[in-house]
């Protein structure tokens, strides 16, 4: 057996100049706005883009793998409840912070980030960043 | 629905081990991880309950270097194969590439691998896939095992890969037997359905 030509593969498709937008974007408003590490990645787990300030050591892939179940997992309990999606998925350590932000079907922000950023800036950050990827498809 | 970047020239694709609870999936990985840990730069990911029985899924990233000029990385995933566990089990499946059915040898265990056969074919029509289209392998798995009985590999054959007829290993998980022929196998042929977009 093995495939055929029926065959699927992403959903999604993304050139040279898209992805080096993205990168741009996450970078700009992102990064630039004091976020440690930014991710952009799709629900199977894969990495689409990724930045950092350089000052981060993060396992990127185990990272990827883990914020996508989670995600999955999250959307599910949503459902169980009668909820279309929460809204806000975002968790809160000592030193460092994961928000998660659906950008669409497909495709998940997510951003580490410390005390340096407040979560409302953060938020409004998200938002913009994710304003301007769904923008790729419009 | 493996990512590929065209402007990193880099492939990531998914390989999910599946089979009924206990069959050995974790330790195909774990056989894995030791054999190849030059290569693999990270930690296992084990998601575990206490009594150390998959909960969500492990995770083992793996770079198998360049293809056609694209760096590649096979991304390893088990699901837990306790029946109880569906919900966790059908959200690793999502985007896979490839799949390795782990098989349980024993004689007692004919029904379990039945049913686990049969919820792989259910879960990934969910994503609208085909067991039948979608790269397989499949791995009859604790050969080594001496004290209880073991059914025929042409008996398992028969009963899980009449119709499949995908390419099958007698293995031992444990002892690392056959573990790797299993993932080259696999490996070989999701990336022989990568290649078309892989130009």
């Amino acid at each position: 057996m093995g495939s055929d030509d029926s065959y699927e593969f992403t959903d999604y498709s993304l050139d040279q100049e898209q992805l080096e937008y993205i990168e741009e974007v996450l970078d700009d408003d992102l990064i630039q706005a004091g976020v440690h590490s930014v991710l952009l990645i799709d629900m199977a787990g894969n990495i689409i883009a990724q930045k950092d300030n350089g000052h981060c050591d993060h396992d990127v892939y185990s990272l990827a793998a883990l914020a996508s179940a989670n995600f999955a997992a999250v959307d599910t309990m949503a459902k169980i409840v009668g909820e279309e999606e929460f809204s806000l998925l975002f968790h809160k350590g000592e030193n460092e912070n994961i928000h998660f932000s659906k950008v669409h079907s497909e495709f998940l922000l997510i951003t580490i980030f410390g005390k340096d950023v407040t979560l409302g800036l953060l938020r409004l950050k998200v938002n913009e960043v994710v304003e301007k990827i769904r923008g790729l498809w419009e | 629905m493996a990512f590929v970047n065209m402007k990193t020239k880099e492939v990531q694709a998914k390989i999910v081990f599946y089979g009924p609870g206990r069959g050995g999936k974790t330790t195909n990985l774990e056989y894995v991880y030791s054999k190849f840990r030059e290569r693999i730069k990270t930690d296992m990911v084990s998601i575990k309950t206490h009594g150390d029985r998959t909960l969500f899924f492990d995770f083992l990233p793996f770079d198998i270097g360049k293809i056609m000029g694209y760096d590649v990385k096979i991304q390893l995933y088990t699901v837990p194969g306790q029946v109880k566990y569906n919900a966790t089990r059908k959200l690793v499946l999502k985007g896979v590439d490839g799949m390795v059915f782990v098989a349980d040898s024993q004689r007692d265990k004919r029904e379990k691998n039945h049913e686990s056969l049969k919820n792989l074919q259910e879960n990934l029509a969910a994503y609208k896939k085909s067991i039948f289209k979608i790269p397989l392998v499949l791995q009859y798995n604790k050969r080594d095992l001496k004290e209880t009985p073991l059914m025929p590999i042409e008996m398992m054959e028969k009963d899980l890969n009449k119709q499949l007829k995908a390419p099958s290993f007698p293995a031992s998980a444990i002892t690392g037997e056959n573990v790797v022929p299993t993932l080259k196998k696999i490996i070989s042929l999701t990336m022989a359905s990568l290649q078309n977009v892989m130009k």
